[in-house]
């Protein structure tokens, strides 16, 4: 007689039933929740009180909801950053490094454009940090596509070079003269972005995010050079066999990628700190990659997850303010979410049936 | 002139254990096909937990014992992420990375608040084989771990890929899957296990660091050190003993940069030039290694049986 048998089981299928699409991000959420939940109590912090100062504290004034929006800026930046590389397969790590690239161009530009009117000075800025971002994505770019070096490795060994380049910055030629301080001249008040709210953080570097997402979203639906990228991200030999050069294809989409993330470098010199400083980026170039990754490489994808994003950065002081509980406690939410999305990949790939 | 030679030696093998550990680690699991970038952040666990478990119990054994197991189990988390649900190998692998980073943190201001200064504990003691001798003398005084690493961990891991049917196991799987498979043995299975021993690998090169090296754990205790080795594994072609060899490369021209500094002299170019100096070092290796580079083939491809 055969055994009694589970009446269920597990049948792989290619798209997830309909009525989980809505839901996958709602368990998402929960059981990232559920693993940090551990966290809190281990700092001894009531977790529900925890993620009312978290998630919903923020965004009960008007003060700290602007703040959401300043923090979710470079996340944009650098998301769209990752993406325009993600989409095309090309690894970029690189942000990190070409934020700093891109911040570096400003810093210098905001003092020698200090006589320059605003309205030339600031798109020059731009400018500039998205060709400093660009040079510096280019030599692991031409890497890959000349010599098929692996992107991953070399864009994580230049963010390490542009740190100590960084340093020998501020501790050589821009070191502060008066206060020894590691960290540049300010820069031209023509150079610093314009406040979008007066007496807010919030600036004109949130304008250059959301019109980076425009672009983004732009290049990869409307364009023939999206279709390329999507193509070659999907598959080089295919996209070979196609007829599109896979090389120039990727170099492009490599160099934007660079150059947004230095307009990322920009936004953060010339919004918030006015200098140069060893840590201008709080590691936004490796969260762009999260981003890029839960927004799933599409527009508003980058756009919703940045502004999340943004929201669990603020919220992680509002907690360590409220409760002590550490301000890392954001860092580890984040990675915490990607991971636990990626693991829903199992549910989306397969579905409960029952047996016959 | 001599001394500085021997000097400069001597630290050439102190600096690249960490890396060689956590290079030949990362060799295990890329013979099998996975990539894994969780390498900069299991280090820096392991470093971390090392020393927190050290200085509260007061054993740097159990210390070390504990990171190791750290690294094992987020090594088998990484092979939940790419062998079970096949997900992408970078992207998981720089997620796991990121997660212990910020666990690092959060759990280092828990226990140690925001001070200043890291805390400290007498770490473990270099040996001194030979102390009379002026040459070998400081060239042989080194910690356990590293004469460890040098003599067991690199001659082991060679044997095992090369002459154990565990080793031709693993590099199979990351050459053919399909054929390993139907031969009826368990693709996930070897992953798995590479993962694993890679993981304890790379948290006892981080814990190297803050149980021997430093005696202290600090922010930036492994700043890059686990994208170096992951760029050495390949400059060394993933072969254990070439991977020794990188290691001792970049080692050496770390050292340099340390003696440099430590004898003060007015130098035309910021320090941070010789600081960086490895990292443009393994760059360029990359590129004149890359030409000959031979990829294990299933490298970064999820395994699934149709």
């Amino acid at each position: 007689m055969e055994a009694k048998r589970f009446p269920y089981q597990l049948i792989k299928t290619d798209t997830p039933p309909f009525w989980m699409r809505p839901l996958i991000p709602v368990l998402i959420l929960l059981t990232t929740f559920l693993i940090t939940a551990g966290l809190i109590l281990t700092a001894r912090a009531n977790p529900f009180q925890a993620y009312y100062y978290f998630l919903i504290s923020p965004l009960s004034s008007q003060v700290s909801f602007l703040e959401v929006l300043v923090k979710s800026t470079p996340l944009m930046l650098t998301g769209v950053a990752v993406t325009f590389a993600f989409a095309t397969g090309y690894y970029n790590i690189g942000a990190e490094g070409q934020l700093y690239a891109g911040a570096i161009a400003a810093a210098w530009l905001g003092i020698v454009l200090g006589g320059v009117p605003a309205i030339f000075a600031i798109p020059l800025m731009i400018i500039g940090g998205f060709l400093a971002g660009m040079v510096w994505a280019l030599i692991p770019a031409l890497l890959k596509v000349r010599l098929a070096v692996d992107e991953v490795v070399t864009t994580l060994l230049m963010n390490s070079i542009m740190a100590y380049i960084v340093s020998a910055i501020l501790n050589g030629p821009w070191r502060d003269p008066n206060s020894g301080w590691p960290q540049s001249p300010e820069i031209a008040e023509n150079t610093m972005f314009f406040k979008l709210i007066p007496r807010s953080r919030l600036h004109f570097g949130f304008i250059v995010g959301l019109a980076a997402i425009a672009v983004l979203w732009f290049i990869l639906t409307q364009t023939s050079f999206g279709l390329k990228m999507r193509a070659v991200g999907l598959g080089k030999p295919a996209a070979q066999f196609a007829g599109i050069n896979v090389g120039t294809t990727t170099l492009i989409a490599a160099l934007i990628s660079g150059g947004i993330a230095g307009i990322a470098g920009v936004s953060e010199v010339a919004g918030i700190q006015f200098h140069l400083i060893g840590d201008l980026s709080a590691g936004y170039g490796y969260t762009g990659v999260i981003i890029a990754t839960l927004g799933s490489l599409n527009a508003i994808g980058v756009f919703v997850a940045s502004l999340f994003f943004g929201l669990i950065d603020t919220g992680a002081q509002t907690v360590s303010r409220a409760l002590g509980v550490p301000v890392y406690l954001g860092e580890v939410t984040q990675a915490v979410m990607l991971l636990v999305a990626l693991g829903m990949y199992l549910l989306q790939r397969y579905r409960i049936v029952r047996r016959a | 002139m001599e001394v500085f030679l021997v000097n400069l030696i001597a630290a050439t093998f102190r600096v690249s254990t960490p890396i060689v550990l956590a290079a030949i680690g990362e060799t295990y699991s890329e013979r099998a096909g996975i990539l894994n970038l969780g390498i900069e952040g299991i280090m820096y666990f392991g470093a971390f937990v090392g020393f927190l478990v050290a200085d509260k119990s007061g054993s740097l054994w159990l210390g070390l014992f504990i990171a190791v197991l750290s690294g094992i189990v987020f090594g088998l988390l990484m092979g939940f992420f790419t062998v079970t649900l096949g997900v992408n190998q970078h992207v998981s692998g720089l997620g796991i990375t990121l997660l212990l980073t910020g666990l690092t943190l959060f759990t280092f201001r828990l226990f140690y608040g925001g001070r200043s200064t890291p805390p400290s504990i007498p770490s473990f003691q270099t040996l001194n084989v030979l102390p009379e001798n002026p040459i070998l003398g400081p060239i042989l005084s080194q910690y356990w771990l590293t004469y460890v690493t040098f003599l067991v961990i690199v001659p082991l891991a060679w044997w095992v890929l090369y002459r154990t049917n565990f080793g031709l196991k693993i590099r199979s799987v990351g050459e053919n899957p399909e054929a390993v498979d139907a031969a009826g043995i368990s693709v996930p299975a070897v992953r798995y296990a590479t993962l694993a021993i890679g993981g304890g690998l790379m948290a006892a090169g981080g814990a190297f660091l803050s149980l021997f090296q430093l005696g202290a754990f600090t922010h930036g205790i492994i700043s890059g050190r686990g994208w170096v080795a992951i760029a050495i594994v390949i400059f060394g072609n993933w072969h254990p003993v070439r991977v020794m060899l990188g290691g001792l490369i970049f080692g050496g021209t770390f050292a340099l940069q340390l003696r440099l500094q430590a004898m003060g002299l007015q130098l035309p170019v910021p320090y941070e030039t010789f600081l960086a100096l490895p990292y443009v070092v393994t760059i360029i290796a990359l590129v004149i290694a890359g030409r000959n580079a031979s990829y294990p083939a299933a490298l970064l491809k999820p395994y699934r049986r149709e």
